[in-house]
């Protein structure tokens, strides 16, 4: 159990007393230095351990489909074209259609669910009334179903209503799942803003909504784009639903990629498959590089503050 | 919490009771004005289906498709048979209960079951350890911390569907692991094989959110505390099961419930992976997926099995938030609130 030394390491950073002879403060830095090599060995094992398929699935979607079983970790034989035959539609595979899908049906979830999320989560955080507890039990009693549920009835109501192979058939079930998340997120950061500043506003005299619209809502700005992110990357990324409601006109990138198909049946066309995982998961990447610290404190928002 | 015990608007002073109350009954409305959109669309997406699916659960097994709606046609109450069939594996045969040949889905219940509750306990210790391990490294102070955090989310933001397609070329069988180990596994048909490809690609996958739960839980931790135990002579080892692990409780089981309840619903990496099969061809069935096979065949079994699953899921979260939350009395209200609430 090296992994104990951490409270150590950060109690030997304090400068060292004089109370502590010469040979013990010795002793203590070379202790201290042989933690911070077990630390930076362990943290180089966590990346690595992290990276490696991601970095194999990008080696491989750049390298020629006759290598594709070659176990050379190196980028060789680098090609383009199954970047190319990942957007070919030939083999009744959609990519580029299903990207726009998603960007459309995630895009819309995430603002209606915010635009709902933010009033109910407001109204969670700040305001008292009876019922309170029934209704927050309600959304993450909801968030708690399984998924599974839901397709059947949707299916048999969609189909009745003859919106089989249309959007909506996508995004109500979406909101579904993107609603609880956003609820309950937004809730959590909610509850750590300064309402003492609603309340100056209101005594100096602006009505409750304009004190949440003039104050309130600029401060909450990067709880709002957080939840934005976060309730994006769940839809993008939801498979279930998509795969019993969409066809493959109506679909996501998940279904997409999820039923790739080569040219020769019962063969996968990985070298291709990999190619399009990358551009599917590449959107995502730069998200997550560029806002690595707000989508570490929504995560994070729920689970632990309380 | 502690913002909501501070009454929002502070009545004014100056008010009595009536007009104290007359607040009261304005802030509700206000409230349930702001929630009704939430509520109605809470309805409409969640509330009816369960509610349907519910219903349906207790009608007869369609018998064929109707012509003219082109959908099953239902066949009349029939209570809870549905459910019988699944728990005691039985079939109507031409109006005769009976028990279920082998291959039907019904017999394949206790399977799935078993599945399930494998794939979720196995899953959610192996993240849990390694998750504790991760966000103690990620808690120290080093240089290139940043890019050890960025790494840890690369797994958590790649869509579980890409996942499940990059490790089935990695599991296959002339793949880059077979290679590399020099062995030649079935990873995606062999029974146990499959098994731990599932749990080898999901841990992988989600170890890194579990991370951050428990690091944001670390965090929390006063650096005093450490330093209290060191000063009383306390060894690393000490201090981690008497000081670290106690203190991290409340945020480790936060952590747990919410990966219990996510890994029992767990669809879309053994559905991509082996498409349910391995070994007899059951290997890795999760009560998700056979659920889905279910309902290409009758949509009333498939709503009675679904609410199966969610009477398991709801039970599971239960007995943890009252086993759990009940050992956290008196030393850490906080932590029983928030097991509570989630």
């Amino acid at each position: 159990m090296t992994t104990v030394a951490g409270p150590a390491v950060e109690a030997a950073e304090r400068p060292v007393t004089n109370q502590y002879s010469a040979s013990r403060a010795r002793a203590r830095r070379r202790k201290q230095g042989a933690a911070a090599v077990r630390t930076a060995v362990q943290a180089a094992v966590i990346v690595v351990w992290c990276l490696l398929p991601f970095y194999w699935m990008v080696v491989i979607g750049l390298r020629d489909s006759s290598y594709t079983f070659d176990p050379n970790p190196l980028p060789i034989h680098l090609t383009f074209a199954n970047y190319a035959s990942a957007f070919d539609t030939a083999n009744g595979n959609y990519l580029g259609l299903a990207l726009l899908n998603s960007f459309f049906i995630c895009t819309v979830v995430t603002i209606i669910a915010l635009l709902l999320g933010i009033s109910a989560a407001y109204c969670l955080a700040r305001l008292n009334f009876p019922g309170k507890g029934l209704i927050m039990g309600f959304i993450l009693g909801a968030s708690m179903f399984p998924g599974v549920a839901l397709l059947t009835p949707l299916f048999a109501l969609f189909s009745q209503l003859g919106w089989s192979g249309q959007y909506q058939v996508l995004i109500i079930p979406y909101i579904a799942g993107a609603l609880p998340l956003t609820v309950y997120t937004l809730n959590s950061f909610f509850r750590e803003m300064p309402w003492d500043l609603e309340e100056a506003a209101r005594i100096d005299g602006c009505t409750p909504a304009q004190a949440f619209r003039i104050v309130i809502l600029p401060l909450a700005a990067p709880a709002v784009f957080t939840t934005a992110i976060l309730a994006f990357i769940a839809s993008w990324n939801e498979y279930l639903l998509v795969s019993v409601l969409g066809n493959d006109q109506i679909q996501t990138v998940t279904r997409a990629i999820a039923n790739f198909t080569g040219s020769i049946p019962h063969v996968q066309p990985y070298t291709t498959i990999m190619a399009a995982g990358t551009i599917v998961t590449i959107p995502l990447i730069i998200l997550v590089l560029l806002f690595q610290r707000r989508i570490v404190a929504g995560l994070t928002a729920g689970g632990v503050k309380g | 919490m502690t913002a909501l015990a501070a009454p929002p608007n502070s009545p004014p002073k100056l008010a009595g009771r009536a007009s104290a109350e007359a607040n009261r009954r304005r802030m509700t409305r206000v409230a349930y004005g702001l929630l009704a959109p939430t509520i109605i669309a809470m309805l409409v997406v969640v509330a009816y289906p369960i509610v349907q699916s519910i219903i349906q659960s207790f009608n007869s097994d369609a018998s064929g498709i109707d012509p003219k709606t082109g959908l099953f046609r239902a066949g009349g109450f029939v209570g809870l048979q549905n459910y019988t069939n699944w728990l005691f594996q039985q079939c109507q045969v031409g109006g005769v209960t009976q028990a279920c040949p082998a291959g039907s889905p019904q017999a394949g219940f206790y399977n799935s079951v078993f599945v399930t509750f494998f794939f979720t306990i196995v899953t959610v210790a192996l993240e849990t350890v390694f998750g504790v391990w991760m966000a103690f490294i990620m808690n120290r102070n080093f240089r290139g911390r940043g890019i050890l955090r960025a790494a840890v989310l690369v797994p958590w933001a790649i869509p579980t569907a890409v996942t499940a397609k990059l490790w089935y070329f990695i599991f296959d069988p002339s793949g880059v692991l077979n290679t590399v180990l020099n062995v030649n596994v079935l990873w995606l048909s062999d029974l146990w094989a499959s098994r731990f490809a599932i749990i080898i690609a999901d841990t992988w996958k989600t170890t890194p959110f579990m991370a951050l739960l428990i690091l944001a839980g670390l965090q929390l931790i006063p650096e005093e505390t450490y330093e209290a135990a060191k000063m009383d002579g306390s060894s690393t080892i000490q201090t981690f099961f008497r000081i670290t692990l106690p203190l991290l409780k409340p945020a480790l089981v936060v952590a747990i419930l919410f990966r219990t309840l996510d890994a029992l619903r767990m669809y879309d990496l053994p559905a991509i992976l082996t498409g349910g099969g391995g070994g007899g061809g059951q290997g890795t069935q999760t009560l998700s997926i056979l659920v889905v096979k279910q309902i290409q065949q009758s949509n009333d079994s498939a709503s009675a099995l679904s609410t199966i699953t969610f009477l398991i899921i709801f039970a599971v979260a239960f007995i943890f938030i009252r086993v759990l939350g009940a050992n956290l009395t008196g030393n850490a209200p906080k932590a029983r609130r928030v097991a509570k609430e989630a």
